[in-house]
């Protein structure tokens, strides 16, 4: 049943410093607000990393971790967490070990997400910071609204393509979608409402499947330094994929960019 | 066909509760191999978050082999207190032994009554159509259909809510593993697919009749979402001769698919094209048959299109499909493990009752997953 083991067992007060590292949940039976009550107790006690195992549909996990002096943890789930994973993340690090559902780093903040699957609808959803990596693919409407400010600057990798409504209403950000099995995007309505950020997508792209607002274009260095980064993280965190960095940059890519920071400046002026 | 229908007009009361979404689950074996409600059971109690207590029902397809050639009606007889519900029996049971040759009937088995609130008095007939004059001209399916609009319209508190051969529907007030624990459905019927709904009502009130699954039929509909284009689809399935009496949206769905599939004998790629067309855009490039058909569908269909964000599991005999609007406002998930093929709003859901898959997928806006047993046609997206 519920309950969260720590792995060192004579648990004291004055242990509670760095060589105290490792918990395990079991999240079987467990509630939404009961696992994240139990992330935060773990977190306040000094603890810097848990294991979440038999999670199946839990929600927000992640969430709410905050506290005033910063406190960061790693967190690994095995199972299938539930919807709105890591909504708000303040700069904890979470792997998932299978897919993800909807909504994973909904206004996230800042830290980083690995899902070793896929993940669902909303992915990245008004992400402001941090980073996160998803092995396989991605469903609709994956970074809606992302956005950026001043230092912060979300960044999104996804190994396999993504479903319609591909960076719509984005306002920052990098989004980058490998399709390391056909090159071929077929998703429709990328990027409508885009007007700000930026969507690398290897392979190519018709005209007719992003918005209006979107100026498709070849990369430039500055991109490609870009990419050099993130695909080197990418590889470096999911090895089983079998190609190496140099494999994927060197071939083609484009970029979506908004033509216009404001595409409705004119919709509702008289 | 002709029908007289006097469409109930009830002032709605305005409806208080937060707002969220349902769940719907489905599970089928496609070798034909059936088995109790208990995983289905489980697998919906999982996204209980999803629901709020005020409905929940289960189709199954393959529960009544010893009754197979006959129509399996279910009745809700409503009303408060014991009279009013044996009054509108004494009413149906006339209506029926009219219309129809009643082989067996009985109540249909639950347990406590106190663990559900208010339910009603729910009893189940096998019937063969007896008809007679004109109505002989009918097929058995008219026959019947033209039957259950009578009932739902004319008699008080007595609903059809069931009406297939060699399947059945369940269904009530409550979170959806209650209502499966007062039915009994794991422990007194198997299945090959079953088909599960939690409700989270919105814009209409929770009653027994108002839970998913609706039905016409071996057609049953659950469906998380809102149809927005409700008014025109109804006026439309007027005209048909069906009466909408439950007050909730989804009905609109099961008379349009037994319209589109069982009248007008569409299949099922062309349904979900008339349901959830493509947008003019997507049609515009196409090739010019496909143009052709795309755009007849939309012109004749109109009516029927249904708008705003849906994501339903349709079950027939022998076939589960799944479908969301064309921009997948509600989600659905779909996987395969061997002979079981599983579709639900979450996958952690499916993950619960088969640990491992083939194959899991999300399907695209507008199409349609099909699963049909081995011994039928298979389409798989």
């Amino acid at each position: 049943m519920a309950r969260a083991v720590l792995s060192e067992s004579s648990l004291k007060a004055d242990q509670l410093n760095e060589n105290i590292t490792t918990a395990l949940i079991d999240a079987t039976d467990l509630e939404t607000k009961e696992l994240n009550d139990q992330l935060m107790d773990l977190m306040l006690s000094g603890v810097k990393k848990v294991n979440i195992i038999n999670v199946c549909g839990q929600r927000y996990i992640g969430t709410r971790l905050y506290t005033p002096q910063h406190l960061r943890m790693e967190i690994e789930i095995f199972g299938t967490p539930g919807n709105d994973l890591a909504a708000f993340l303040y700069g904890h690090k979470i792997t998932v070990h299978g897919n993800a559902q909807d909504g994973v780093g909904n206004t996230m903040d800042a830290g980083e997400i690995i899902v070793e699957g896929r993940a669902g609808d909303v992915l990245g959803f008004s992400m402001r910071g941090g980073e996160i990596y998803v092995r396989d693919n991605c469903g609709y409407r994956t970074a809606l609204h992302m956005k950026e400010y001043e230092g912060k600057r979300p960044v999104l990798v996804v190994g396999d393509s993504s479903q319609d409504f591909l960076g719509e209403y984005m306002a920052g950000g990098i989004v980058i979608l490998l399709d390391l099995h056909d090159q071929t995007h077929k998703a429709n309505f990328i990027g409508t409402g885009m007007h700000g950020g930026v969507i690398y997508l290897r392979g190519s792209v018709e005209p007719f499947q992003v918005g209006g607002q979107v100026a498709i274009s070849p990369l430039d260095d500055a991109d490609r330094v870009v990419l050099d980064q993130y695909v080197s993280r990418f590889v470096e965190r999911f090895p089983e994929i079998g190609k190496s960095r140099e494999e994927i940059l060197n071939s083609q890519f484009v970029r979506l960019t908004p033509k216009s920071k404001r595409p409705y400046s004119n919709l509702y002026a008289y | 066909m002709e029908f007289k229908i006097i469409m109930p007009r009830i002032r709605r009361e305005l409806y208080n509760r937060e707002i969220c979404a349902c769940s719907i689950f489905g599970a089928m074996n496609q070798d034909g191999e059936r088995f109790t409600g208990a995983g289905v059971m489980l697998a919906i109690a999982n996204m209980r978050v999803r629901g709020n207590g005020l409905g929940g029902g289960f189709a199954a397809y393959g529960i009544y082999p010893d009754y197979k050639d006959y129509y399996a009606f279910h009745l809700m007889f409503t009303g408060k207190g014991p009279q009013a519900k044996r009054s509108a029996k004494k009413e149906l049971d006339a209506f029926l032994c009219r219309n129809f040759d009643v082989v067996y009937d009985e109540e249909i088995p639950h347990g406590d009554e106190t663990s559900v609130s208010d339910p009603p008095l729910v009893w189940r007939y096998f019937v063969l159509p007896k008809k007679q004059g004109e109505d002989s001209l009918l097929s058995d399916e008219d026959y019947i259909v033209g039957k259950i609009m009578w009932v739902n319209t004319r008699i008080e508190n007595a609903y059809v809510f069931s009406s297939g051969k060699n399947m059945g529907c369940f269904k009530g007030v409550g979170y959806p593993e209650e209502i499966g624990e007062y039915f009994m459905l794991d422990k007194l019927y198997k299945a090959y697919t079953w088909t599960v709904h939690g409700r989270f009502p919105t814009n209409t009130q929770a009653w027994w009749g108002g839970a998913h699954p609706f039905s016409l039929l071996d057609t049953t509909i659950v469906h998380n979402g809102e149809i927005s284009s409700y008014g025109t689809n109804r006026w439309y399935l007027e005209m048909y001769g069906y009466a909408c009496t439950l007050q909730t949206d989804t009905e609109v769905i099961a008379y349009a698919a037994d319209l589109l599939m069982r009248r007008q004998k569409l299949p099922i790629e062309i349904v979900a094209k008339i349901l959830a067309p493509p947008i003019w855009n997507a049609i515009d490039r196409m090739n010019e048959k496909e143009k052709k058909l795309l755009t007849t569908l939309r012109m004749v269909y109109a009516p029927l299109l249904m708008n705003g964000p849906f994501a339903v599991i349709i079950g027939q005999t022998g076939r589960m499909i799944g479908l969301t609007d064309r921009i997948r406002l509600r989600p659905i998930t779909a996987a395969t493990r061997g002979e079981m093929f599983y579709l639900s709003s979450e996958e952690a859901s499916i993950r619960l009752i088969s640990p491992q898959f083939d194959r899991v997928w999300t399907p695209n806006g507008g199409e349609p997953v099909v699963c049909e047993l081995n011994s039928m046609r298979k389409v798989l997206q």
